[in-house]
């Protein structure tokens, strides 16, 4: 009876790999995505210190203190906006990035450096480039924004440990450096647990590992994410302090004027 | 005497293995097989790094800044359109497509081409980066005129990417090729192809090569195995057909063949348990080895075809002459081997594979000639044909003159020596690796097609600003900045550039585009804010790392220089060490590195290091032929005729050639253990008659010339004919090393038959000869 069973199922993934992507496996892989963002929906404004190690192929580390504040995304099309303010190393101390997401277009940037006290537009399509010499470029930092992929299921099994919906995203936007993501979802909580990253050659490139998940309401955060470059062996740890819900910041707080004012 | 002891164990061995043919047959094959089973290992190491070995100061020093600022792997497209003007919509939309296709090769984690370079630009409190060129659709006449300008200001582009005059283009592809898996950089090579061709189909009027680290270590591969396929079958059939033309039999041919085979695939099998990587230059070892055995052959069927000819069955010639040969062929197999194993005392590990290999394959040969021959030619109806040579009467005459004229001659010999000798110092070494591959090779014309229009070779300058996080500084900067334009006004150097072009492009970018602010800013702060927008401007795969290290203590400076010898690269980087101690004001040193000035010292450090293992050669050949007469004055009198035509040799190529990369460090080794053997055959006979039978030394020579002199005679013939093939490999280096122990083997017997029996004639015509005599002395 087992025999027959794992037959069936056997045949039917045969089946149902030679039908092309259905249409069935692109609702399902939308409809997984969509579910954990929704998850995600309400927070409204974040702050959360981070510690960055980057870590190169000798086992050499140096380490960045930044903090990362968040305003919850508004209307189709816009990701959230962020502010990024760097603390260390010494000499950037005060510089503070001003970013607002589009999904799939070319985000939005300001640049204030204190060392010229100036506030600068920066104007960049180049969404695939590293995060200031991390192994996150800044696509990655916003990956589990809905829409940036086209999704397509594919499985459903137990990695690292948990049961887990295995998409795989294609990239919309036209410049990104991937040429597929695969996405994990895990199906207790619905948040995004792994992404694998394949070059423009086909080639896996990177890991991104989210760790830690904690709870604050009904919003879940992980503690730690883990990125892994395959190809030149280097890894950039993000470790989050205690995410302040409540940092009492207004839409003007994310104006380039704002920046000004830090 | 223990040569008489010798005989015996020749003669006991010679009658066993023709008495147990079938068993000897059968164990010979079997074990030589079951050893070449061990080739199964041996694989094409493709990596230019395999040459340097592992404690190599200078590749030590490469090794670690790779590890600082990654890998510098690259893959090169060089587009040429045949029109010569990249700045059309044509070539530029070729560049645009050869761009994206380098995104597909194996381990791509960087492309810079024309097409994605990042330009910055600052445009009131706006900094705007984009890519030159993304899209086919972009390519408009303002556009192209825009590209054109910025390609001539641009440090990052002019020269570096895009030609003087802007009559070629580079794509750059750098790629993370994992150490462990074989074949990587020729599979990385095969798609880079693909995509050439691809290219090429669709912009039939340009040309494309391919460059590059990536494709400099797959040529060593295709090098490799163009002479496995070439090389080998030409040394057989040459080597087969010298053997049919002295014995003029099928059989000998065959019994020869027999013993080639088994005794290279022994080596091969040998070679793959120990862990040899197969390159052009250990790849030398077949031609090597069948030349020796042949050599070990010569000598058997030479003693076989005297003993028939005086009219001994060939059952009792066989073993007479294996007895009889017992011990020359033991002590030149033993010197042969003593002197291929010194390779290991090379720096590189090339020559250690080469000589390990080399040295098991010469073994084989050894025991097979007192074995398998032996037992196999009992098999075969040996008939031989043809007149007696006249080798012997050329060596009456010789002996004749020598009796008469030994002063006249050794001196006019030992001046003429002298004189080749003198010109040693003069050879210069020069070990440029394009030039290690023969024109006829795709690698090569890609490097000769690239000299017009670019720097070939990456030379990597690591500045030192003697503590963490001091790069930022702008003193060290200005010092960076310095050296910058310094590199720029050395005639080498095509292209140089720095972090500090980076910075002062950022200064000016964020003050409007002002002049003035085209330098570094005074405050460290601003730097490292400036770094950070650096960072954040950068494209896909690039990342700060490349120029400066984790720790922010060094940052790396890449001068891009044309293929320039040996001593102008010594030259250049002894001058930029200068600048550095002059201009380094205390905050900046500098070391470098690449694989530009890891070729520049491998052959010093070769020689230094085979220096050292010439001294434990010269020492145990005086060991062993000492042993052998039991003389040890005799031992040392050999060094003579043995040194000598290894330094008249270099003399004789300073003065034809005057250049020679670093296989000149292993001639010396390969070519003494070699020429040992006519020493060996020469006082063996010349002690015969003069120690034991007490024959007056004229009459010893006499006896010595016309016995060993046609074998020394056919030896040389055989063994300069092997390695000259070497002249036909795709690899200059064994084509070197091949010549030079050819014209080293004709020396050699040159000294050998000539300055050797002069000086032992001159020495007995001295009044105190009876005294004096050293051979007198010795017996």
């Amino acid at each position: 009876m087992e025999f027959f069973k794992t037959l069936t199922l056997a045949t039917t993934i045969a089946v149902a790999s030679l039908a092309d992507i259905s249409y069935a496996d692109t609702a399902r892989g939308f409809a997984i995505a969509e579910r954990s963002d929704l998850s995600d929906r309400g927070f409204g404004q974040s702050s959360v210190d981070v510690t960055m190690t980057l870590t190169n192929r000798s086992g050499a580390s140096t380490t960045r203190a930044l903090r990362i504040d968040t305003l919850e995304k508004s209307g189709r099309g816009n990701g959230d906006r962020s502010l990024i303010q760097f603390f260390s190393p010494g000499d950037v101390d005060g510089t503070a990035l001003l970013s607002h997401a589009k999904i799939t277009a070319t985000d939005d940037q300001w640049l204030f450096l204190p060392g010229l006290s100036r506030v600068k537009r920066i104007s960049s399509a180049n969404k695939s480039g590293p995060f200031v010499g991390s192994e996150f470029s800044f696509e990655d930092l916003t990956i589990s924004e809905l829409g940036k992929f086209e999704y397509s299921y594919l499985e459903t099994r137990v990695v690292d440990g948990v049961e887990m919906d295995i998409l795989e995203c294609t990239p919309a936007y036209s410049r990104s450096g991937y040429s597929r993501v695969l996405c994990h979802f895990d199906t207790q909580v619905h948040q995004a647990r792994k992404f694998v990253f394949f070059d423009r050659g086909g080639q896996q490139l990177k890991t991104l590992t989210l760790e830690n998940y904690r709870q604050y309401g009904s919003v879940w955060r992980p503690q730690r994410q883990r990125m892994v470059n395959h190809l030149t062996g280097k890894t950039t740890v993000l470790d989050f302090g205690r995410f302040d819900f409540n940092p009492g910041l207004s839409g003007r707080d994310f104006e380039p004027s704002a920046l000004e004012r830090l | 005497m223990a040569s008489h002891h010798m005989e015996r164990l020749g003669q006991w061995s010679a009658e066993l293995s023709i008495r147990f043919r079938w068993l000897v047959l059968g164990a010979t094959i079997l074990i030589c097989l079951g050893v070449s089973y061990g080739a199964s290992n041996l694989k094409f190491a493709s990596d230019y790094r395999v040459f340097f070995g592992a404690d190599n100061p200078d590749f030590v020093a490469n090794e670690m800044a790779q590890g600082t600022f990654g890998k510098a792997d690259n893959m090169a497209f060089l587009l040429i359109p045949k029109d010569g003007e990249v700045f059309d919509q044509n070539t530029l939309s070729a560049t645009l497509d050869l761009s994206n296709a380098a995104w597909t090769l194996p381990n791509v984690s960087r492309v810079d081409s024309l097409a994605n370079f990042q330009s910055s630009r600052g445009e009131g409190d706006e900094l705007i980066v984009e890519e030159l060129l993304f899209d086919q659709s972009e390519l408009t006449p303002e556009r192209i005129a825009f590209i054109k300008d910025l390609a001539q200001r641009e440090p990052l582009l002019d020269q570096f990417l895009v030609s003087d005059g802007g009559r070629a283009t580079l794509v750059n592809a750098v790629l993370q090729l994992p150490a462990d898996v074989p074949a990587v950089s020729v599979q990385a090579t095969q798609k880079a192809a693909e995509i050439r061709d691809t290219l090429l189909a669709a912009h039939p009027d340009h040309d494309v090569h391919l460059l590059g680290v990536v494709a400099l270590s797959s040529a060593f591969e295709t090098a490799g195995q163009a002479d496995s396929q070439s090389l080998i079958p030409t040394v057989y059939l040459l080597i087969l057909l010298v053997i049919y033309a002295v014995f003029r039999s099928v059989a000998v041919v065959g019994v020869s063949l027999g013993l080639i085979l088994l005794s290279t695939l022994f080596a091969m099998g040998i070679g793959g348990f120990t862990g040899v990587a197969l390159t052009p230059i250990s790849l030398s070892a077949p031609t090597i080895i069948l030349t020796i055995a042949v050599a070990d052959a010569i000598h058997i069927f030479a003693g076989v075809r005297g003993a028939m000819r005086k009219g001994m069955d060939q059952r009792a010639a066989l073993v007479e002459s294996v007895a009889l040969n017992f011990t020359p062929v033991a002590i030149t197999s033993i010197t042969t081997i003593v002197g291929f194993l010194t390779l290991n005392f090379s720096d590189s590990p090339p020559f250690h594979h080469l000589g390990n290999m080399t040295a098991a394959g010469i073994f084989a040969a050894w025991i097979l000639s007192v074995t398998f021959l032996p037992a196999m030619a009992s098999l075969l109806p040996l008939r031989f044909a043809g007149a007696q040579t006249r080798g012997d009467s050329l060596m009456g005459r010789l002996a004749g003159l020598i009796a008469t004229r030994s002063s006249t001659i050794f001196l006019s010999g030992i001046t003429g020596a002298a004189v080749l000798i003198a010109f040693v110092p003069t050879i210069s070494l020069n070990d440029q690796w394009s030039q290690y591959f023969a024109p006829r090779l795709e690698f090569r014309q890609a490097v000769d097609a690239a000299a017009p229009y670019f720097g070939t070779e990456p030379m990597e300058f690591i500045i030192d600003s003697q503590g963490s996080g001091n790069v930022t500084n702008p003193e060290f900067l200005e010092v960076v900045d310095g050296f910058t334009l310094w590199l720029r006004e050395q005639g080498p150097v095509v292209h140089a550039f720095s972090v500090s072009d980076i910075i002062k492009r950022l200064n000016r970018n964020l003050n409007n585009e002002d002049p003035a602010f085209d330098a570094i800013p005074t405050s460290k702060a601003l730097v490292a804010q400036y770094l950070l927008v650096y960072e954040l401007s950068l494209p896909y795969g690039l990342d700060l790392n490349d120029r400066i290290d984790i720790d922010r203590q060094t940052t790396r400076v890449t001068a891009t220089v044309r293929d320039v010898s040996t001593a102008e690269t010594q030259a250049f980087i002894d001058a930029a060490q200068a600048w550095f101690a002059v201009n380094g004001n205390g905050v900046a040193t500098v070391e470098v590195t690449g694989a530009k000035t890891l070729f520049a010292f491998v052959a010093q450090r070769n020689i230094e290091a085979m220096f050292e293992g010439a001294i434990y050669l010269v020492l145990a050949i005086v060991a062993i032929l000492s042993l052998t007469f039991g003389s040890l004055r005799i031992g040392f009198l050999s060094l003579i005729p043995n040194v000598i035509p290894i330094l008249v040799t270099f003399g004789l190529w300073a003065v034809l050639v005057g250049q020679v990369g670093f296989s000149i460090a292993a001639t010396g080794a390969v070519a003494v253990g070699l020429v040992v053997d006519f020493t060996v055959h020469f006082m063996a006979k010349y002690l015969r008659a003069h120690r034991d039978q007490g024959q007056s030394v004229s009459a010893s020579i006499r006896y010595a010339l016309e016995t060993a002199g046609a074998a020394i005679i056919a030896t040389t013939v055989i063994l300069a004919s092997g390695f000259a093939i070497l002249i036909t490999s795709s690899f200059k280096f064994n084509a070197d090393l091949g010549l030079l122990t050819a014209i080293a083997i004709i020396m050699a017997m040159v000294v050998n038959l000539v300055l050797l029996p002069s000086l032992l004639a001159w020495r007995s015509d001295t009044p105190s000869k009876n005294q004096s005599n050293p051979l007198q002395e010795a017996a």
